[in-house]
């Protein structure tokens, strides 16, 4: 536990420290910003359900019993707190149609590529500038559907396992992956038109 | 659906096998759809460029940074704190 910096600053939180308390807003405001912009109408509505969270957080220090990871309790309270202020329906969420991630026209009728990918995996650090590659994607990111845009935010923005994505966003597994497939194809599609242009 | 048309075939397309990708990183395919996986990989060129390419979006997507909290918005979170601290109940919601 102690190797959990977000566990140290809440023990030091709880002690009354408010540096502790500036210290782990900071460390997960953006991702909470990005989260509940997926449910409510606007970045300004955003802001208000994050505001709303921290209080709620702080009036529930106490309640915090360790048993999943302080980031996992976090956004599960900002994720509650979002659907409400957003009502949007979970179940509008329609993870199960198999629509291709790939444009379909690129393949022949036996399912092999006619045009495939140009080969830039490789030389990919090369040919364009890396900060604005990650403004590209920060904007793609932006642009993708609600969940989508959740799953990849918290995997590979943030870095969190799957387990920890479904606690914090009451998904399955296989949905998770669904999710995850299709936010990353479409990135991968956005920077195949950039690396095109290049 | 993917699945079933695994089944009836031996080996898998391409087409198919852009959609396996993530299930593949994530260690979600069984036993025997991983080896079909890894067996079209090893004789199509495109499909391994496909598959970097999803590695190297990973990659990039962990390149983009978090936007930092600004000296205003510590600053109301000071403010909300003291507001806490002042009333750890809440009346004033």
């Amino acid at each position: 536990m102690d190797q959990d910096p977000d566990a140290a600053l809440l023990g030091r939180l709880r002690a009354g420290d408010e540096q502790a308390f500036v210290m782990l807003v900071r460390r997960h405001h953006d991702a909470m910003l990005h989260l509940a912009r997926g449910y409510v109408p606007s970045m300004a509505v955003a802001e208000e359900v994050v505001q709303d969270t921290w209080l709620g957080v702080l009036r529930g220090l106490s309640g915090f019993e360790g048993r999943s990871s302080v980031r996992t309790w976090l956004l599960r309270i900002l994720v509650n707190r979002a659907r409400t202020a957003g009502a949007r329906e979970r179940r509008s969420v329609a993870v199960s149609d198999p629509e291709p991630t790939v444009d379909p026209s690129r393949f022949d009728r036996a399912g092999a590529w006619a045009i495939p990918p140009e080969h830039w995996a490789e030389q990919a650090d090369d040919r364009l500038d890396a900060v604005k590659l990650a403004g590209r994607l920060r904007s793609a990111i932006d642009e993708l559907p609600g969940r989508q845009r959740e799953v990849v935010t918290l995997r590979d923005v943030e870095g969190m396992t799957s387990e920890e994505v479904c606690g914090v966003l009451e998904i399955s597994e296989g949905n998770q992956r669904v999710l995850l497939h299709r936010g990353r194809s479409r990135l991968r599609q956005i920077l195949e038109t950039e690396f095109g242009e290049a | 659906m993917l699945g079933k048309l695994l089944a009836r075939r031996r080996g898998i397309v391409c087409q198919q096998a852009v959609e396996l990708v993530t299930d593949y990183l994530e260690g979600a395919l069984s036993r025997a759809d991983r080896r079909r996986f890894e067996a079209h990989l090893a004789a199509c060129p495109h499909c391994t460029e496909y598959l970097a390419q999803m590695r190297k979006t990973i990659a990039l997507t962990g390149t983009v940074t978090t936007a930092d909290l600004s000296p205003q918005m510590a600053d109301e979170f000071i403010t909300l704190y003291r507001r806490w601290q002042a009333d750890p109940g809440g009346e004033a919601e």
